[in-house]
């Protein structure tokens, strides 16, 4: 027993060893040990970034070189510093509290000195650098806007976080990613590949040479030029016409889906968001919490969509044999909900489908809605064919647009209302205001064009998106270039199409006529409420409309939403009209709707629930 | 007898594990010193020159060793051990200190470390001690004064201060007990160790419920027959308590707080894994380090002059006490797996030479160099694996340093010197 003992300890010791150091290099051992290994340093060379461009071929993002002076304070040699203070532009005793602090940050790391040169300065500096021993100019690339507009759906870049390091291995601190919109999006695109060196280091972080000759390292690799569908003359004109109003418009061409303009307003321009104000720039507009002008309200403002939604109602109705165009039903300047009167301002009397559209008359879509439940058996069966009517429409959920994604929108169901109502206890009359698109449901500007790109279309959509072109060819990805079919058969469109050409014609908003193309188009104008001071109080109605043109050849499907901006014809109408003449001729003959639209703010009108007096809701501006 | 004689009866798988180790041990001492500058091997401005050439003394030293007569290490132990005693004490006058520890003498052309002259002094002396025909190691008497002269050294080595080699006598209790000391002593020191983790684990409070959970499971557990020893098991658990209680007061004020540390962090007695993380890289650095570098190495390693790691000196004292870590990096599974079976074949292989020896003397002896050699192994390469709290002791023939590489050479030489003379039962 004494004899074998001490022999059983070597061979326990031996297996342990050995076990410890089968789990340390063969089970912990992981092939990417390059990226923590403090030996190995590895310098980048990053590509530049893509550009984008319009639908058009305008620039909108580009790159502009920007130059920072660096230092290394322990490689500093004794030097003139009179004359390099005058190169770089700068007080004597500015660079040397500069020079302390880069010294106190780390004596061997590369700090800052001057930031962002200018080209001149910059090429002033080049000859004499090599004078001053220890500081370099180290090149960086700056985004750069050719455009004031589109803040929105270019989006910006900046310095990646903790979260993204943790999320994606490919960054490391202090890079540089997309934020927001196209550059969030297409970010791998743009971004291209930085390359990568590694350089082998001692514990003193002090360079030894390559390691293993290099045969790790990459080259860089370029960034992706892309062209997106936003056409730049539309976005900049949209957004002066935006001019004191907050809202969204979406322009969607529909026989292809692309989104030839995205604006919400308010907005900003997109270069504040760049260099050296960015930060400062980024807290302003962050916290304006009551204008918002980071929100895009083109694709997250989900509202009550208000009249335009009378077109789908009536669809519906055709489509399940409710009516037919021909139907009439008797307008008494108004519709009841339970016992509440609901007004009309249609003028009332015996309304068709026609007449019901044109002049968005709220009775007969009541009657419309009711004649669809009538159709079924149970609320609840007819409540699911009109969910599923609805959302083939692409309301009620996200779109999958090319962006970030934006809101859902809401078309109730019918376990909507037995949550709000309890199981059962509601019946169609509880929601009738469906019927003429108030009551629950809620849709997103760029929901909204989608749905009358579907009527434009005559009953199907492209799914709407923002890229159209990836160094010059045209995406090919099925999700954005193959129909997305409506349930509604494309018969059905023809009355509705009708109804909305004559909105223009004598109905809604027949002074926004344009010579020369017909617009179908529909009013909206929705109620709204807010709290203040914890009483529900209601606000001026939100002015929405909808329109596509020409008729018979749709080039273009907008919808445009304005807070606040009382009746669908005026604002939104004005918007909507101007926008699509800009876009098919080029040019603007309605130049007193231009005017007006330039000069009128509704500033006056938000300010309203902010004074703390009394005030007037929809008052008459003109 | 001749010399040829003693080349024929020499144990050669010994001899050889040996130069393989020590030639292993060079190549990495050259790789982790090693500086991208030409420079010649035999450079002795360099660290892996100059090993090189106490590697060429200790092949002097063998010669010597191997040429004397066989009996003048049994006759003049006891000279060796009084002789290496007072060069210890003589530190405390003499001494040159290195990194805060005075353990060196200087001598111009080299700093020797008179503790590994003790630890051979001590070897013969304690097998001299046992062998002799009038020890019985029975008698109570005989095992103090051969734990004494364990001791005597590990005493005189503690104040230098060098708490890791005057561990490496205590293992030589392995050759008492190999001899006869009775189990229990073993047992003891055991249960010690078990206590003293227990305690800084779960502290005194569970250990006092776990033992009470024993009694209880002792009481339940006991067969009619069975008579329970009432009083020798109250007396031990009063013993087990007060010793916990001991280690609790000596852990928190005796200890330094670098103590704490170590052994904080070896029994991670932090929970946070934050914390940990913390701690282990700045109080545990070496080990973690040293356990990244090893890690890095992956099953083929990163081959010769290739560790990064090793390359840019991240692990401290590499070349000495971390010198495991090289082989890790660079060699990989494959290079540790080798040196960790080359020294248990030489561990077997010096059990079954010592278990052969005829002479007592020389089998006593054989054991106090496996202890030696074990211990060293044993705590050595168990902290740069991260299992063992840091001690600071190097690897025997692997280390950097002259006067180690000398003296453990000596100590494995003496030996297998004796081995060729196993058959005779006096010399």
């Amino acid at each position: 027993m004494r004899k074998i003992l001490l022999s059983l300890i070597i061979v326990v010791i031996a297996i342990t060893f050995l076990g410890r150091l089968s789990y340390l290099q063969i089970f912990s051992f992981s092939a990417d040990q390059l990226t923590d290994d403090p030996a190995i340093k590895k310098i980048y060379d990053y590509p530049e970034r893509g550009y984008i461009y319009d639908r058009n071929g305008h620039l909108l993002v580009g790159n502009d070189p920007a130059y920072d002076v660096m230092v290394i304070p322990r490689e500093v040699k004794p030097l003139d510093t009179l004359e390099f203070c005058g190169l770089l532009g700068i007080e004597k005793e500015k660079f040397i509290e500069k020079l302390r602090k880069a010294r106190v940050y780390s004596p061997r790391l590369p700090s800052v000195l001057v930031p962002q040169l200018s080209k001149q300065d910059y090429a002033k500096l080049q000859e004499k650098m090599r004078k001053y021993k220890g500081f370099y100019i180290q090149k960086r690339s700056l985004r750069y806007y050719d455009t004031p507009s589109a803040a929105n759906v270019l989006g910006y870049i900046s310095e990646v976080n903790e979260g993204d390091l943790a999320a994606n291995k490919y960054y490391v601190q202090g890079e540089l990613k997309g934020r927001t919109g196209v550059e969030r999006y297409y970010e791998d695109l743009l971004r291209g590949r930085k390359g990568v060196q590694h350089i082998q280091k001692d514990r003193f972080n002090r360079d030894i040479g390559p390691y293993k000759e290099g045969i790790l390292d990459t080259l860089p690799e370029q960034g992706k030029q892309i062209s997106i569908t936003i056409d730049k003359t539309l976005q900049e004109y949209g957004e002066l016409l935006m001019n004191g109003k907050r809202g969204g418009i979406v322009a969607i061409e529909p026989s292809t889906g692309e989104i030839l303009s995205m604006i919400s307003g308010p907005t900003y321009d997109p270069a504040l968001l760049v260099g050296r104000e960015r930060s400062k720039n980024y807290t302003k507009l962050y916290n304006d919490t009551i204008a918002n002008p980071t929100w895009d309200r083109s694709i997250h403002a989900q509202q009550p969509p208000g009249s335009p939604f009378k077109t789908l109602n009536a669809l519906i109705a055709l489509q399940e044999g409710a009516l037919d165009e021909n139907t009439t039903i008797q307008c008494y300047h108004g519709f009841y909900v339970g016992k509440k009167k609901r007004g009309c301002h249609c003028g009332g009397g015996l309304r068709n489908l026609n007449k019901g559209i044109s002049q968005s008359c709220n009775a007969y879509f009541a009657g419309a809605f009711r004649k669809i439940y009538e159709k079924f058996d149970t609320t609840d069966e007819a409540m699911d064919v009109w969910e599923k009517h609805m959302k083939s429409f692409g309301l009620g959920d996200y779109l999958g647009y090319d962006l970030p994604f934006g809101q859902k929108g809401r078309i109730p169901n019918k376990e909507y209302y037995d949550k709000w109502y309890g199981d059962n206890r509601w019946s169609s009359s509880y929601i009738i205001s469906n019927s003429i698109g108030q009551g629950e449901i809620l849709a997103t500007p760029v929901q909204l064009a989608n749905m009358t790109a579907a009527i434009a279309n005559r009953g199907h959509y492209f799914t709407p998106h923002i890229l159209k072109k990836i160094e010059g060819k045209d995406i090919t990805e099925p999700k954005f270039t193959e129909a997305k079919h409506t349930t509604i058969a494309p018969k059905h469109f023809e009355p509705v199409v009708q109804g909305m050409a004559d909105v223009y014609v004598s109905g809604t908003a027949r002074w926004l006529q344009i010579p020369g193309i017909e617009v179908a188009g529909k009013t909206g104008t929705a109620e709204n409420f807010t709290k203040i001071d914890g009483v529900r109080t209601q606000l001026t109605d939100h002015s929405v409309f909808v329109a596509f043109a020409p008729v018979d050849d749709p080039k273009i499907a907008i919808a445009v939403y304005i807070e606040n901006g009382y009746f669908g014809s005026r604002y939104a109408g004005h918007i909507a009209t101007l926008m699509i003449e800009k876009y098919l001729k080029g040019e603007i003959t309605l130049k007193t709707l231009e005017k007006r639209m330039l000069e009128k703010t509704l500033e006056a009108e938000y300010a309203k629930p902010y004074s703390g007096e009394e005030f007037k809701i929809n008052e008459r501006v003109w | 007898m001749s010399g040829r004689s003693i080349l024929k009866r020499i144990d050669w798988l010994s001899v050889f594990i040996y130069f393989a180790l020590v030639l292993i041990g060079w190549i990495n001492i050259y790789s982790s010193t090693f500086i991208d500058e030409q420079s010649s091997i035999f450079n002795i401005g360099t660290r892996y020159g100059k090993q090189l050439f106490f590697i060429g003394v200790s092949l002097v030293a063998i010669v010597i060793i191997l040429a004397l007569e066989v009996n003048f290490y049994e006759r003049f132990s006891s000279i060796f051990y009084l002789l290496s005693m007072v060069s210890l004490i003589g530190l405390f006058v003499f001494g040159k200190t290195i990194a805060g520890a005075t353990s060196w003498y200087d001598l111009g052309f080299f700093n020797l470390q008179p503790s590994e002259l003790a630890k051979v002094a001590t070897a013969l002396a304690l097998a001299k001690y046992l062998s002799d025909i009038q020890t019985d190691i029975k008698r109570r008497k005989d095992q103090f004064y051969a734990l004494l002269i364990i001791l005597v050294p590990a005493i005189l080595i503690i104040p230098q201060p060098d708490p890791g080699s005057a561990l490496v006598f205590f293992a030589m209790i392995f050759v008492i007990f190999r001899e006869g000391l009775p189990l229990y002593y073993l047992v003891i020191i055991l249960s010690l160790i078990l206590v003293f983790i227990i305690t800084l684990m779960f502290g005194t409070v569970w250990l006092i419920i776990g033992l009470a959970l024993m009694i209880i499971l002792i009481y339940a557990l006991k067969r009619k027959s069975l008579k329970i020893p009432v009083v020798p098991l109250s007396l031990i658990s009063v013993a087990v308590i007060l010793f916990s209680l001991s280690v609790n007061f000596v852990f928190n004020n005796v200890f330094e707080q670098r103590h704490r540390d170590r052994f904080g962090l070896w029994l991670r007695l932090e929970k946070d894994p934050k914390k940990l993380e913390q701690i282990r890289k700045s109080i545990g650095y070496n080990t973690y380090q040293s356990e990244k570098a090893i890690e890095s190495g992956g099953f083929f390693g990163k081959g010769f002059l290739e560790g990064t790691r090793t390359k840019g000196d991240f692990v401290p004292e590499q070349d000495t006490d971390y010198i495991f870590s090289t082989v890790g990096e660079e060699w990989g599974f494959l290079g540790t797996a080798t040196v960790i079976i080359l020294f248990t074949v030489l561990f077997l292989r010096l059990i079954s030479l010592a278990e052969r020896q005829k002479n007592a003397f020389a089998r006593m002896y054989g054991y106090g160099v496996i202890s030696i050699l074990l211990i060293h192994y044993f705590i050595n390469i168990g902290m740069v694996i991260g299992l063992l709290p840091t001690i600071g002791i190097p690897l025997p023939f692997f280390s950097y340093g002259g006067s180690g590489l000398l003296f453990f050479t000596i100590l494995l030489f003496i030996f297998l010197r004796l081995d060729t003379n196993r058959l005779k039962e006096s010399f």
